[in-house]
């Protein structure tokens, strides 16, 4: 508590809303399901190894939707696959955030021309929330879209529902 | 039958049917257990369907093309050959500039161009390095697969100073567009020799390192000797190329066997699987192969830097790439194994037919064989073992 | 062995299976029959004096003239000779046999080219698509094939 504890005068005691405390909490703690499709699930895994290290935002992997908050879909969306994701973004709880990484899963990506099986983006099956171009997007291009989407979710308020 | 050779005797008695201490006999059932495309330990999306009794495997049926891009549609309609070359990337991820080698080296023979010393130095240096880097993938996520997670965080710091040096070279870090057709698209800059020098030095007792918190660990051997035995014959059977292939004891590897670019004037050596830790062809023998596949990589590139000769990278890049009518089969090493490009050209300066023999699709097909009769927890494993990149098996 | 020695013999053992054959290549060719192509095989895998017991790649072509093929890439890890093995068929009559008893590893690359041209593969211990979802309709690769505009609620094109 090196922090926290230097910062009030009066004793330890802050007030907030109970929105505030409700976003902080989320937003400092996106649980994100392990879920790597392609070449981005590489840039992923670096971004969670020692160099860059997404756990100091709180974002540790857990094995199954059901107790994720995030889901990076890193990697070509095939059509063979759609179903699949769709299915699993269902096992989620809310609230729940999509990512989409790479320009495969924003649009395509290099196959949007000629490629049949290929789901031209993921948000034709799934809502998205932050999408984080590149191709593969850096692991600091990663980061920056989850401080966008920690952005995202400061702002969110329990009264009003999010679409 | 199920080979029960790791099991208390009282299981061994027939399928179906288990006998207990006191006599009697409970009818058991095969189950089928779906490892789905989405799990932490499938390399990807991979769906294996497991037939089980009890917990021994009888059988495994693998699924793929979850991951299908299309790449030879997209290799019939691109307008030239050149412009192949960052979707060669994408099949192998964790190792791309060996792709993209594989497949210059075959739009090379079509073309039959000379290409300068200096280009097939650097071209050599690129490949090592690159073999280092999907090498340390390959045993970082496979520490994971047994449960050892520190590694993983080991073999990905190293990583990223290779990440570094391409970056350096040709600004991306992890697909590439690097190795063009007759030569490359940058020269290396003035200060890339010093720094592979110093990341030479630098990362030879890290190997070490990680052996000792990883390989000869006895956990990790009791998880790995025995499991996996892939013999000779089946892997020439079923056309296994790479550490699958060296692991299982057969001398073979197509950097000397079928050589290509200037490997025949560097000292290096095969690393062949002894079965010093259990039998022949198990997964331990194929990780230790790896590792001391990273050991030779790093003396070669030292070699290559020693003799790097002056000249033009890009003094053979022809204007426009129009191949006479005809078809090639050219093959290379790449980490995961022998990875072919077959050409069939009409002429034009489109490519008629381009044919990825990936190596982890043939590799991948031997599963089933090797892992009848191992645990669930086994076939993690063996799985990780074989070194699967989805991006390959399904191009 | 040169490619002119085992086209010489595999003459000698078939006669008229095998069809033509192209020396002059860089990598020369020989065209057999599709519907004796096993028994080929067999040959090549087990005359000592071939012994082509490694079957690098496997793959289909369509020839965009109502003929599809198979080529075969063979490797002999003993004797260290390559020879290059195609049959043909047509769009009409998509039917070649199977290799997958000769080398285990023809299963898989057989199944894909089943998935990616329609070329039936007579014999085959469990021929079904690979690749694409086990639904799908049509054959990709083939050079006359259209996009689907739908797939199951998702559409395909961008």
């Amino acid at each position: 508590m090196g922090l926290l504890d230097q910062r009030f005068e009066n004793g330890n005691v802050f007030v907030t809303s109970l929105e505030n405390l409700l976003n902080w909490a989320r937003l400092s703690s996106l649980y994100q399901m392990q879920f790597g499709l392609a070449c981005c699930a590489i840039e992923m895994m670096a971004a969670s190894a020692s160099d860059f290290d997404i756990m100091r935002f709180g974002i540790i992997p857990r094995a199954t939707p059901r107790q994720a908050d995030v889901m990076f879909v890193a990697g070509t969306v095939t059509i063979k696959m759609a179903s699949r994701i769709k299915r699993l973004y269902d096992q989620m709880a809310e609230p729940r955030y999509i990512i989409s990484m790479g320009s495969c899963a924003n649009c395509g990506g290099p196959y949007w021309e000629h490629g049949y099986h290929v789901l031209k983006g993921v948000d034709r099956v799934i809502p998205v929330d932050v999408f984080v171009p590149g191709c593969p997007p850096r692991p600091e291009a990663l980061l920056e879209g989850i401080i966008k989407l920690q952005e995202k979710v400061r702002k969110e308020s329990i009264v009003k529902k999010s679409a | 039958m199920i080979e029960t050779k790791s099991l208390p005797t009282q299981y061994a008695t027939q399928p179906g049917a288990i006998q207990t201490s006191s006599g009697k006999t409970l009818r058991t059932d095969e189950m089928i257990i779906n490892m789905g495309p989405q799990h932490p330990s499938t390399h990807g999306v991979l769906r294996l369907e497991i037939v089980v009794d009890g917990e021994i495997i009888v059988d495994v049926i693998p699924h793929i093309g979850y991951l299908h891009r299309c790449f030879e549609k997209h290799a019939e309609h691109m307008t030239n050959y050149q412009q192949l070359i960052p979707y060669c990337d994408r099949l192998d991820y964790c190792a791309a500039i060996n792709d993209e080698h594989s497949y210059v080296l075959a739009v090379e023979r079509l073309l039959k161009i000379e290409l300068p010393e200096r280009v097939e130095y650097i071209r050599v240096i690129m490949a090592e390095l690159q073999r280092i880097a999907s090498h340390l993938i390959a045993v970082g996520t496979f520490g994971i697969d047994a449960g050892a997670f520190t590694p993983f965080l080991y073999a990905f710091h190293e990583r990223e100073l290779i990440l570094d040096l391409f970056e350096m070279t040709c600004g991306a870090r992890l697909l590439y567009n690097y190795f063009w057709i007759g030569g490359l698209s940058h020269d290396i800059p003035p200060q890339f020799v010093d720094k592979a020098k110093q990341f030479c030095k630098y990362f030879k007792p890290r190997i070490k390192e990680f052996n000792d918190l990883l390989t000869y660990n006895e956990i990790f051997v009791k998880r790995t000797a025995n499991v996996g035995v892939l013999p000779k014959d089946v892997a020439i059977n079923y056309a296994s190329s790479g550490p699958m292939l060296r692991g299982s004891g057969i001398n073979w590897d197509l950097r000397r066997d079928d050589p290509y670019s200037v490997y025949h004037k560097l000292q290096w050596e095969p690393q062949i699987g002894k079965g010093e830790m259990g039998t022949v062809g198990d997964v331990w023998d194929r990780h230790i192969v790896r590792m001391r596949e990273m050991e030779m990589s790093v003396s070669i590139i030292e070699q290559a830097l020693a003799a790097l000769p002056e000249g033009n990278v890009q003094a053979a890049i022809p204007k426009r790439i129009r191949p006479e009518a005809g078809e090639v089969y050219a093959r290379t090493e790449t980490p995961r194994g022998e990875l072919g490009f077959y050409v069939i050209s009409d002429g034009s300066g489109t490519p008629y037919r381009v044919k990825g023999r990936a190596p982890t699709f043939v590799n991948l097909s031997v599963l089933p064989e090797i892992s009848r009769g191992a645990m669930i927890a086994d076939l993690v494993l063996i799985a990780g073992s074989v070194d699967i990149v989805l991006g390959q098996v399904d191009r | 062995m040169t490619a002119e020695e085992i086209l010489n013999s595999l003459k000698a053992r078939f006669g008229e299976a095998i069809v033509e054959a192209k020396l002059d290549a860089p990598q020369p060719w020989i065209v057999v029959d599709p519907a004796r192509t096993k028994e080929i095989a067999f040959f090549l895998r087990d005359e000592p004096s071939l012994q082509f017991d490694y079957m690098m790649c496997l793959s289909g072509v369509d020839y965009n003239n109502g003929k599809l093929g198979i080529v075969y890439h063979l490797f002999s890890m003993v004797h260290k000779h390559k020879i290059v093995l195609k049959a043909f068929c047509t769009k009409e009559q998509p039917h070649i046999q199977s290799v997958a008893a000769v080398w285990a590893t023809a299963n898989w690359h057989e199944r894909e080219v089943f998935d990616m041209y329609g070329i039936v593969i007579d014999e085959h211990p469990d021929l079904r698509r690979i690749l694409l979802p086990y639904d799908w309709e049509g054959h990709p690769l083939r050079k006359d094939y259209k996009v689907p505009e739908f797939y199951n609620g998702i559409k395909v094109p961008y």
